[in-house]
């Protein structure tokens, strides 16, 4: 009988934990400062900041693949969280700038040109360094609770609920665009040139920031490994499995998806946050309808309800674009559609389901993993 | 004495799906540790009378007491959960992603239920030992780690009605439970049940006859929304009136 809630963890699932650890964290910055340059080995700055940004991209697959891959519920408006993080940290490195800008104005350069005479009152907490790091988190926290309170109170769900995010990422990609938000329309905000006095130009800082986004990611990491590991985490399957028996037993269905609609959407902020120094743009093009969707093709491709799934999913087609793009720029929506048609319809459990299949010779769990404690498959 | 007390009464409970008399001015009561069978044709309102009471349908007219004097018809499915009436579902309803513990586990009655308590909450020795207890009565000491998924039908239905007690019911609702089972399985579900009425009221509906003579002390038939006998199985057997519209021509009664 066990001795605790959760099942025993087979070993076989923590080792790609340690060693996605030991690669991110250890192995790629050493690539990148100890061999000399024209070594083979040598990881150039600009690849080290390319997974910078795919690791952000990891943060956010893992809050989507908490609500959507445990507990069923898919958010097409992930993109919008991600954009409040990041606009929130764009507005603090905007006002960084100071008078470095194009016209040397202490306004943002976009505002010179829109003719604003004043900086507007929504801007001025952000000459803070602490108001861009907790609004990039508390902004889209405090936007999700009220969204999801809303919309699952009134029981919205299943692909009514997919709809409604979509229409709010469109509708938050219109709000964007004008310049009237005077957030730089659809230029959004850019030219960044130093973050709590760091040059972002020197690659020491990039490496920074490349350090404390693997840290995130663990912490991210670790916070919905405890989550779905605690009696939480099997109310969220429960709900995805049967949310009429688990009224029946008790729960209010309703709440726990809000919990982690506003948790995903505050790891959602806090990739933004971190993406935006190192990407040094931030646009409505990258937070709309589209960049939303490729969240879920992520978390598809690594496989759902597996976290470490997200991760891998994440990185893999981001690296896969970056390098397809280079050779075949206009085929990748169709790489990408491609790839989303074959997982959904071969691969159910993605990347991860093909690994677990390899190695363990058996058929893999279906859609969730419930390691057994004994017999084994 | 308590035992002949009333726990369940639906006073002229009327339920009309647009137009069509689903219930028509039904009057049921059921005692305290009460095993009772409720038979019918298809289409007598039987699935509709549980939907009542448990809080999924709401009737036009009429009352449901629970208890003393908690009309079930103003309270919605979660509180009259939390009152006290479980129910078990006709198709197995059971979290097949789940190990059959865990099924088990979040069914379990606590004081609290909300995200934060389940979060960081960890079973206490006593409520181990009551999961494992209800493991062996319902017979699924072996599978305790397999995934609720891979059951049989037969055992998924047997860890529903577990999920269902471990909540602690007052009353116990339970919806044709030995469809699609095997003789013997019928026979030891028939067992489970007479073990559990010795603690709660049990409502069961039926269609199998051999099962029903089996279990059943009282008999209610319903047919087209109204009861029309209640007695022992041989009283219900000789009434005319169920012979003609139930017994007479369903197969079923042989």
């Amino acid at each position: 009988m066990p001795e605790t809630m959760r099942s025993p963890q087979d070993s076989r699932e923590t080792w790609p934990f340690y060693s996605a650890v030991a690669l991110f964290l250890i192995v790629l910055p050493l690539l990148n400062v100890l061999p000399p340059e024209d070594s083979w080995l040598h990881l150039s700055d600009f690849r080290l900041n390319q997974f910078g940004k795919f690791l952000c991209f990891a943060i956010l697959a893992i809050g989507l693949d908490l609500t959507w891959g445990y507990c069923g519920v898919l958010s097409l408006g992930q993109g919008v969280f991600f954009g409040f993080g990041a606009y929130c940290m764009g507005m603090y490195l905007t006002l960084q700038i100071g008078k470095e800008g194009v016209y040397g104005s202490d306004l943002p350069d976009f505002m010179v040109w829109t003719q604003v005479k004043e900086l507007p009152w929504f801007w001025v907490p952000f000459k803070s360094f602490w108001a861009g790091l907790l609004g990039a988190i508390l902004v889209p926290v405090l936007f999700a609770t009220i969204f999801g309170f809303l919309a699952f109170r009134s029981r919205i769900k299943g692909v009514y609920f997919a709809i409604i995010t979509q229409a709010l990422a469109f509708a938050a990609w219109l709000v964007f665009n004008r310049n009237e938000t005077r957030l730089g329309g659809t230029n959004g905000l850019t030219d960044f040139k130093q973050i709590l006095g760091f040059r972002l130009s020197d690659p020491a800082t990039q490496r920074g920031l490349y350090i404390l986004t693997v840290l995130a990611l663990i912490g991210a990491y670790l916070l919905c490994r405890w989550i779905v590991e605690s009696r939480t985490g099997k109310v969220l399957v429960a709900i995805r499995d049967s949310e009429s028996r688990v009224v029946f037993s008790g729960y209010t269905p309703w709440v726990y998806k809000l919990f982690v609609f506003v948790v995903a959407a505050g790891l959602a902020g806090l990739a933004g946050l971190l993406y935006v120094p190192q990407v040094g743009i931030i646009t409505p093009a990258q937070i709309g309808v589209l960049p939303s969707l490729e969240v879920v093709i992520w978390v598809a491709v690594g496989g759902r309800g597996t976290l470490v799934g997200a991760v891998l999913g994440a990185v893999t087609v981001n690296y896969g674009r970056s390098v397809l793009t280079n050779y075949f720029p206009e085929a990748w929506p169709f790489i990408l559609g491609g790839l989303f048609v074959v997982v959904v319809t071969m691969f159910p459990d993605g990347l991860i389901g093909i690994f677990r299949k390899l190695f363990s010779g058996g058929p893999p769990a279906p859609g969730l993993a419930v390691q057994k404690a004994q017999g084994g498959s | 004495m308590a035992e002949d007390r009333f726990i369940l009464r639906c006073e002229n409970v009327t339920v009309d799906y647009d137009g069509f008399k689903a219930l028509n001015n039904c009057n049921f009561g059921v005692r305290h540790n009460e095993l009772r069978v409720v038979i019918g044709p298809n289409g007598a309102g039987k699935t509709t009378l549980l939907d009542v009471i448990c809080g999924k349908t709401k009737p036009v007219s009429g009352k449901v007491i629970f208890g003393d004097n908690i009309d079930l018809t103003t309270k919605n499915a979660e509180t009259i959960a939390k009152l006290g009436v479980g129910r078990k579902f006709q198709a197995p309803s059971i979290y097949g992603n789940l190990s059959v513990w865990e099924n088990l586990d979040l069914s379990l009655k606590r004081t609290s239920k909300g995200v934060f308590s389940t979060l960081v909450g960890k079973s206490t020795p006593a409520e181990r030992a009551r999961i494992e207890e209800t493991l062996e009565m319902i017979g699924l000491g072996a599978h305790a780690y397999d995934r609720a998924g891979s059951l049989s039908h037969g055992q998924k239905q047997w860890l529903e009605i577990g999920m269902v007690i471990l909540q602690d019911p007052l009353l116990l609702l339970v919806d044709e439970p030995v469809a699609g089972m095997s003789d013997k399985e019928t026979e030891q579900t028939g067992r489970l049940l007479e073990t559990l009425s010795e603690k709660q009221a049990i409502v069961v509906i039926e269609h199998d006859m051999d099962f029903v003579r089996q279990i059943a002390r009282i008999v209610t038939v319903l047919a087209e929304g109204t009861v029309i006998c209640e007695g022992t199985v041989e009283h219900v057997q000789a009434d005319d009136q169920v012979r003609e519209i139930y017994l007479g021509r369903a197969k079923v009664a042989h």
